[in-house]
């Protein structure tokens, strides 16, 4: 096998050494014989190198890469550009095959790549610290509405808004139910929460209120508002964002955000089905000991010079166990040092660019998919990067398989999430989409017969 | 050779008009921007990140890319962390564009092949795990034993039992107690024997009407496999709970023995250990767990399902726990796993296991002259020696042992945990090394004892920093670079 060195000889020499006659006499020592398996896995026979690359080719070859076809599918997970020299950075396998800098002496670049990676992202937030990545967007947004329970020591309530991400809010579910707290979800059916009802979902017991902005069908929020509701409800304000929004919208901190997560999967990292993506969570400084995760902190050495270390660790798992503020142990650190490289490379001008093309783009087809007669805008609030069409012939699924068939991936059908948008599906235009294939899309999705036959004036008049 | 850029972080480097990428213009009809976005949700300056060209970056992140130690360049013996050797292939075969480029709400019509390889991946982690359903979900180690232990929840609330603690070794990862906690359970330590294995006794003062779930380690962290195993399984079983197996040390047991067959419920793989996902620096890995067909139900939903013609995510699963993250899991993790256990075949993980194991005896066979392993003669995939006598004799700590290897050009092993054993020195040599590099590492243990107790005080001597001050970080916090 390729990958491993021991030959007969080596073995016999190492068995000597151990002053054992064999390995099968090694693990009858070591390993109870009623917990020995006494035959052969059923999994496949090896592969050599080739014979791999042919499995791996024939089943790649049974997707359509998004790649491949304009793809206007989002829902935090999204078709941005990736400059190749984060590829190539982040393929050193100096980065990609090292572990947590237990050691920091030999883990400087790590370390200095999660010190920037958590200098942009306060930068870009406006939050005073940022820990060193979590999981994904779902789980930041769930870890942050958990350090609002303790530090507000209000363990009855969670407020959440009926536009963010429902994965998110699933997310949210799973772990709230194990701790007996509710999860209140503020309905959205104009597309935003109004404050008001915000405020009247939030109790005395209500640790925190969580938002998306732009929320998961691309609209804006009045943040500041809600910000304020929450507050004046005694809850701190989560806000979840799109990373590359940042490029050309406020930062959470000036809209009163307490914690700021998000789906750092924009900057620079491929959709890979879902996952691995970024969890990017940074807070103000008076909750940064209820932070879940590895942080790093700027230090000197015993020569006096300036380097990095893992710091605040009473507050992780390894060291606290039940009583850490999170169980989390890793993060994602090459999906943040890709991040980092994204944004080093992207710079103040490249980001605001980035994000500026996603908005113009977004709204020229946003207003091409409202224009005739069988597509209007479900919502009428400003959106950023996504939108929401509204199909007035009520054939979402068909009119969608049709336009793959066309060679589009048009967007994502909305009723399997929500009932009451189920003539809606959810549009998304990156800044790598060009202005024929957004025609193109137009095109195909209102040249598609799908449900042509249905009663139109049926639909939404 | 030396790297003058290497300490400098990127915003050192930034000068005004520099940059690293420039982006089309827009093609589309012109409209003015406070018609798209309303003037007060924008932002009024340009976002505050280092102006840098292309090349300073590249320059910048590949200097500072030396100052890592890593698999690829160094041996990286860290105890309990599998730092095997990481496919070349696998990256390539990953990052093919109809496996990378895939958007998690695409049509499953558009990505069978996808679905085939988790569905493929489901059911050969069940087979080595001797279990039967495989949730793939969960984002790392530590997610799968809190998606697990939610999964035990739902299971007992079903069935309208009310059990709330979690037992858990001494010995065992802090994640275990820390996963307990989050899912809403008591963490209770359960005593292990100076020789590492379950204090049976004080197990069985736990095992109450209260108990849910003792989660074991095995092998154990010490790396031992625990030879009560069978007698504790049913001891567990009586008392009406389940047993959690901590899959961390998998890489000892493939193909030689079963979890299922020795009495776990459920269990989670870290797939960028056992099957050599790259560590990333820290992450990703995955945590996919594997469960008893009772629990089955309980999972978090979607799995992948077969109808013998065409593959699709199951959400039709009225009594799982719900999601525990977005999407579908850490699937970039999950297509290396799957290549390596392709690559390997049955035979190939069972010789896996036994590579391992014997690297790691041999090592020990060679540490033990110059350290004490107070377990024993004899270890699975891993040992746990002890730095206590020269610490008594000469004031050589395990941390002075770790930072002068450094200088020997070897990643440390993991030191003070477990910390059952006092100055712990844990080694995992993994499969993927060579005699040669053994020898070679049990030369530089001995010839440090050996060396004067204030050179090693103040190793490593030829790394760029040695011995940051943990304290001064920690009293007075900077956690991201002063603004300009």
């Amino acid at each position: 096998m390729s990958y491993l060195f021991n030959t007969p000889e080596d073995q016999r020499a190492m068995l000597e050494s151990i002053g054992v006659g064999s390995i099968d006499e090694l693990f009858a020592q070591l390993v109870p014989d009623e917990a020995r398996l006494h035959r052969e896995l059923e999994i496949p026979p090896a592969m050599s190198e080739l014979e791999l690359t042919a499995q791996m080719q024939s089943l790649a070859a049974k997707n359509t890469a998004c790649s491949s076809r304009p793809c206007f599918l989002g829902g935090g997970a999204y078709d941005h550009f990736i400059p190749a020299a984060v590829d190539a950075l982040a393929s050193r396998g100096e980065f990609f095959t090292s572990y947590t800098p237990y050691q920091p002496e030999v883990s400087q670049g790590n370390l200095t790549v999660t010190f920037e990676y958590q200098t942009f992202i306060t930068r870009l937030t406006g939050m005073d610290v940022a820990n060193a990545s979590l999981y994904d967007g779902a789980t930041a947004a769930t870890e942050a509405a958990l350090m609002c329970l303790e530090a507000t020591g209000r363990r009855g309530r969670v407020v959440v808004a009926g536009s963010v991400h429902p994965e998110y809010r699933q997310t949210l579910q799973t772990y709230l139910a194990c701790l007996g707290v509710e999860l209140v979800t503020v309905g959205a059916l104009d597309g935003t929460v109004s404050a008001a009802e915000v405020a009247a979902a939030c109790n005395d017991q209500t640790a925190c209120v969580l938002v998306q902005q732009p929320n998961f069908f691309g609209c804006l929020e009045d943040v500041e508002a809600i910000g304020m509701a929450a507050h004046e409800a005694g809850a701190m304000f989560v806000v979840s964002v799109d990373p590359i929004s940042l490029g050309i919208l406020k930062k959470p901190s000036e809209y009163g955000a307490d914690i700021v997560t998000a789906e750092g999967q924009s900057l620079g990292n491929p959709l890979h089905y879902g996952g691995p993506y970024l969890g990017i969570i940074a807070c103000k400084s008076e909750f940064v000991r209820r932070m879940p995760g590895r942080i790093a902190g700027q230090t000197v050495d015993r020569r006096g010079k300036r380097c990095w270390v893992l710091t605040l660790q009473t507050r992780e798992q390894h060291i606290r166990r039940e009583k850490a503020t999170s169980n989390i142990c890793t993060n994602q650190g090459l999906f943040a040092l890709r991040a980092t490289i994204y944004l080093s490379l992207l710079g103040p001008h490249g980001l605001r660019e980035t994000a500026e093309l996603c908005a113009r783009k977004s709204h020229y087809a946003r207003s091409l998919l409202s224009t005739g007669t069988r597509f209007s805008s479900a919502f009428a609030a400003p959106t950023f990067k996504e939108f929401v069409v509204r199909d007035n012939a009520g054939a979402v699924e068909q009119l969608l398989a049709d336009a793959e068939q066309e060679g589009y991936f048009a967007g994502i059908a909305l009723g399997r999430w929500y009932p009451e948008l189920a003539d809606c599906f959810l549009v998304c235009v990156t800044e790598k989409r060009t202005r024929a294939e957004i025609e193109g899309l137009a095109s195909v999705l209102t040249s598609s017969p799908a449900g042509l036959t249905a009663e139109l004036a049926n639909h939404h008049a | 050779m030396r790297n003058t850029r290497a300490l400098s972080p990127i915003f050192e480097l930034s000068a005004p008009g520099r940059r690293g990428a420039t982006l089309p213009a827009s093609d589309v009809p012109y409209a003015a921007l406070d018609d798209i976005l309303p003037a007060d949700a924008r932002a009024h300056a340009l976002p505050d990140l280092p102006e840098v060209a292309e090349p300073d970056v590249v320059r910048h992140y590949t200097c500072i890319s030396q100052l890592n130690m890593s698999v690829d360049t160094h041996f990286y013996p860290l105890g309990s962390c599998t730092m095997k050797y990481n496919p070349k292939r696998n990256e390539r075969l990953a990052s093919l564009p109809g496996l990378l480029d895939l958007h998690p709400y695409q049509s499953e019509t558009s990505h069978q092949g996808m679905l085939q390889l988790l569905f493929e991946l489901q059911q050969m982690l069940a087979e080595i795990a001797g279990l039967h359903v495989v949730s793939l979900q969960p984002a790392a180690g530590a997610h799968g034993e809190l998606a697990a232990l939610m999964t035990a929840a739902a299971y007992f609330r079903d069935r309208g039992e009310n059990r709330t603690k979690v037992l858990a070794p001494d010995s065992a990862h802090g994640t275990n107690p820390a996963s307990a906690a989050v899912a809403g359970f008591d963490a209770v330590t359960v005593r292990s024997t100076p020789e590492g294995y379950v204090d049976l006794d004080d197990l069985k003062s736990k095992l109450d009407d209260q108990f849910a779930v003792f989660m074991i380690t095995n092998p154990s962290t010490l790396g031992m496999f625990e030879k009560n195993i069978r007698p504790i399984a049913d001891m567990v079983h009586a008392a009406g709970g389940l047993l959690y197996l901590d899959g961390a040390n998998m890489n000892a047991i493939l193909g030689i023995s079963r979890p299922g067959d020795f009495g776990a419920d459920m269990m989670h793989y870290n797939p960028h250990k056992t099957f050599s996902g790259p560590h990333g620096g820290g992450g990703p890995g995955a945590g996919p767990i594997a469960v008893r067909e009772m629990l089955g139900p309980y999972l978090p939903a979607p799995l992948v399902a077969f109808d013998g013609v065409r593959y699709r995510l199951d959400y039709d699963r009225p009594k799982s726990i719900g999601r525990v993250r977005s999407f579908f899991g850490n699937v970039g993790v999950l297509v290396r796993a799957y290549c390596y256990i392709r690559t390997y075949g049955a035979k190939g993980l069972r010789e896996v296991s036994e590579n391992a194991v014997l690297n790691a005896n041999y090592l020990l066979s060679k540490v033990k002259h110059i350290f004490p392993v107070p377990q024993g003669e004899r270890c699975m995939h891993e040992f746990v020696a002890t730095a206590s006598k020269i610490k008594a004799e000469r004031g050589v700590s395990a941390m002075d042992i770790a930072k002068r290897l450094l200088d020997y050009g070897f990643h440390a092993p993991t030191v003070y945990f477990p910390s059952t054993v006092k100055e712990s020195m844990m080694m995992e040599p993994t499969e993927t090394e060579s005699k040669e590099t053994l020898d070679a590492f049990a030369n530089a243990l001995f010839r440090i004892t050996e060396e004067s107790p204030d050179l090693l005080h103040e190793a490593p001597h030829s790394t760029g920093v040695s011995r940051p001050d943990e304290v001064k970080a920690a009293r007075q916090p900077q956690t991201s670079w002063p603004k300009a």
